[in-house]
């Protein structure tokens, strides 16, 4: 199963699971990354990091060393 | 600012909400400038109070900083959820809580409010910006879902004063009929393992509370209530969560899902929204400024016109500032009689205050530039755009903000790194933002971008080189973070995780805020630290005034006609003052770097506080005596030959002139922000620290700049 920072940009599907149990997954998730949410991944910043993703109806902006713990299923 | 003096009784409220939702400008729209920042020991985040009176009713209202939840990582976020709780000593439990929440992503924002829930506290829920969700086609049923919480539910759009009134209606009913909002659901053998806790907490606990201790991984929350409540709460805590755990739950993920299935759940039979993808403003917007291209041209773009505006637009303000100033140099020579007295109010104290005076137009610009950015979105796309090269040294996006205000002043810029969770990022951030350009730095750079860099060249030029001088702060800045990062500083990096807010049209309520605060706080400084330094530094160049063969220095120039003489004897004055004999004492300190004693002196001065260094050269120039404006200094430094020898080359070139800038764009002349340094880092060791690297660093590059530059001329 691929991880959102191996999905090519414009892709969108749901979140499966995230990697870990760190304050770093808790926060992940109160931003509302959470299992079987749906995503997009929308663009990514000049340098290819971090990634702008839209989930829960909102832009958020996250590095691929955490994308690379969230993975997801494209659809 | 007005103390306040809140009645025998009022209501009190907690205002509560993410960042980006507009909970600042209800704060101040609710409470108009009645408002002050509250002083809590050991933390140092602005948390503000206001009241304001409606049908008679007095309401206090604390305004809690932004977050997204209610989870404490660090002492300010704990500060945070003490005062919403009620457990800071020096704060009453609250009445009620206020969550304001984004309509146009109202799932996220709700997560903040099913925390309040718990609380045990009645609450209010204000939506704002309706008007951006129904731009996206969000509809939003607001009786269904006040009828489905149980809860007021009020849209408003402070900005434009609507719905403030059904909001305060609200607040005043709540006095007489409160409505407690409904528990957000968990599976039963959490409700259990909660209320085990809870039984621990006594008369302290809340739902949140004891929910908190039980989800929370680090134990930080945990050590915090055993220390302040002196409770011994760890083993139990240990046990529930084994035996939640045994029965297969997973605590790290249990409160969020919980949480977001419960909201998804009171909030879907209210709220319409399109089908499949809609292309929203802000998608467009963003196709371009977040461009791999087109997005850095912009952003580069917009730094220069911000520069450029400083340049342009505050010169004639800071004209009439000037003419002011003098007016009122005038007017006190003429009525006070010749002597200690009046040099000490005109050349020393009108000298200093004035000379700050003058800049304010440019930090009301600044500061406008900066909240405007700031509240119309584009700050957390500078943040996005810039996080790569920040974590290349070592930092994160999250300390492009702080980096950025310190172009302001560092010592709101050190404050503002508070939001950077990890520690060692956090110091790093400190430790440089020091660096950057700040609004005191720019009178040394206008003075001298105006006397040797603008005649001559280009009307695009003076703007280019400000915009270079700023450079030297945003490229010294990350290289000192990183080397800090890969030596004392040296650890793993903090989770970097920001939210990119809807694009929307600034509010004027909070750019005016801020730009008062900060323009109220500079004056401030202006006014105490800045003048008791310009009058000790004209005390020390005014004494002594006897020479050592027994002359009367002001008694003579006084007694003289001739302005030849007055000046001659004005020099010799100074070089024979406490100044005058330091400053020629580390003349050889300063000749490599193309100044003499009179550079040095001044330069010597603004250690303190570098605002004070225009009103110094005024003074060591001679013209403290009659200074008309900005203008005639610059006319006396183009002219100003070394050591006032006529016979001697001209004392500024622009080699000279840039190695000046450059020593002041990296040097740590500023008493407060290393202040502020040993406040948030609790010793004195990084203040020192900041103080001898900056001034060394400064030195050197100084130095290669002049030398450097000798080799073109």
């Amino acid at each position: 199963m691929p991880t959102l920072d191996q999905v090519p940009i414009g892709c969108k599907g749901i979140i499966s699971s995230i990697r870990g149990e760190d304050a770093t997954v808790q926060r992940l998730m109160e931003m509302g990354i959470i299992e079987g949410e749906p995503f997009e991944l929308v663009a990514s910043a000049p340098m290819g990091d971090p990634l702008e993703i839209k989930v829960q109806g909102y832009r958020l902006s996250i590095r691929k060393s955490e994308a690379a713990r969230v993975f997801v299923q494209v659809s | 600012m007005n103390e306040i003096t809140a009645p025998l009784k009022s209501f009190r409220i907690a205002l509560l909400g993410n960042p980006n939702t507009g909970k600042t400008t209800l704060f101040n729209v609710l409470t108009g400038l009645n408002h002050r920042v509250g002083n809590y020991p050991g933390v140092t985040v602005e948390i503000k109070k206001g009241r304001f009176v409606h049908q008679s009713n007095a309401i206090e209202i604390l305004d809690i900083p932004g977050t997204y939840s209610l989870a404490p990582r660090s002492p300010d976020e704990l500060l945070s959820v003490e005062l919403v709780l009620g457990l800071n000593p020096l704060e009453k439990v609250p009445d009620a809580l206020l969550v304001i929440a984004d309509a146009s992503n109202l799932e996220r924002n709700l997560y903040l409010a099913t925390q309040a829930f718990e609380t045990g506290l009645p609450v209010i829920l204000a939506l704002s910006m309706v008007d951006l969700a129904n731009a996206s086609g969000v509809k939003i049923d607001f009786k269904a879902l006040s009828e489905k919480l149980g809860i007021p539910v009020i849209a408003i759009h402070a900005s434009k004063r609507k719905g403030l009134d059904e909001l305060k209606n609200a607040i005043v009913l709540l006095q007489t009929e409160k409505r407690m909002p409904p528990v957000p659901v968990f599976s039963q053998d959490v409700i259990s393992n909660r209320a085990k806790i809870l039984g621990l907490l006594g008369d302290k606990g809340s739902l949140f509370l004891a929910g908190r201790l039980l989800f929370e991984t680090d134990g930080f929350l945990a050590q915090q209530l055993e220390q302040k409540l002196s409770l011994s709460l760890t083993p139990a805590i240990l046990e529930s969560r084994e035996a939640l755990k045994s029965l297969g739950i997973n605590l790290v993920s249990i409160e969020a899902k919980s949480r977001y299935a419960w909201i998804r759940e009171m909030v879907q039979p209210c709220i319409s929204k399109p089908e499949g993808r809609v292309t929203g403003f802000t998608d467009r917007v963003d196709r371009i400024l977040t461009h791999k291209v087109f997005g850095m041209f912009f952003f580069f773009l917009i730094m220069f016109s911000m520069f450029t505006a400083l340049f342009v637009l505050a010169q004639p303000l800071m004209e009439w500032i000037g003419e002011g100033k003098s007016l009122v140099g005038q007017g006190l020579e003429s009525i006070l009689p010749d002597g200690m007295l009046r040099s000490l109010l005109v050349d020393g104290l009108l000298e200093g205050v004035g000379g700050v005076v003058v800049f304010l137009p440019q930090i009301v610009i600044l500061f406008g530039f900066l909240s405007v950015l700031e509240d119309c979105g584009y700050m957390a796309r500078a943040a996005f755009l810039m996080d790569r090269v920040m974590a290349k040294c070592g930092l994160s996006g999250k300390s492009f903000i702080p980096l950025l205000s310190s172009v302001a002043c560092a010592v709101p810029g050190v404050l503002a790194t508070r939001v950077i969770e990890d520690k060692r990022d956090r110091l790093a951030t400190i430790l440089v933002a020091p660096l950057m350009s700040c609004s005191a730095r720019l009178p040394v750079y206008v003075l001298f971008i105006g006397a040797f860099l603008t005649e001559g060249y280009g009307w695009w030029f003076p703007g280019l080189v400000l915009f270079l001088m700023y450079g030297i702060g945003f490229v010294t800045a990350p290289l000192a973070a990183m080397l800090f990062k890969s030596t004392i500083l040296k650890g793993k990096g903090a989770p970097f995780l920001m939210e990119l807010p809807v694009y929307k049209t600034p509010s004027f309520s909070v750019v005016f805020a801020r730009i008062y605060e900060a323009s109220l706080s500079f004056l401030k400084r202006a006014g105490t630290l800045i003048a008791a330094t310009m009058v000790l530094i004209w005390a020390v160049l005014y004494f002594p005034y006897i020479s050592s063969t027994g002359e009367n220095y002001p008694e003579r120039i006084a007694a003289t006609e001739n302005k030849a003489e007055q000046d001659a004897l004005l020099l010799e004055w100074k070089k024979n003052s406490y100044l005058g004999r330091t400053g020629r004492l580390i003349e050889p300190v300063v000749k490599p770097l193309g100044w003499d004693w009179r550079i040095g002196v001044a330069t010597l001065a603004s250690f303190p506080a570098r605002e004070v260094v225009v009103g110094t050269l005024s003074i060591v120039f001679g013209l403290g005596k009659d200074a008309e404006d900005e203008q005639q200094l610059l006319e006396i430094l183009q002219k100003a030959r070394w050591n006032d020898d006529p016979d001697q080359p001209l004392l500024f070139n622009v080699p000279s002139a840039l190695s000046l800038m450059v020593f002041f764009a990296l040097c740590c002349q500023c008493g407060s922000t290393l202040m502020v340094i040993r406040q948030e880092t609790g010793t004195w060791f990084w203040p020192a620290f900041t103080f001898i690297y900056m001034t060394g660093l400064a030195y050197i590059a100084a130095l290669l700049t002049f030398q450097v530059g000798l080799l073109f001329l």
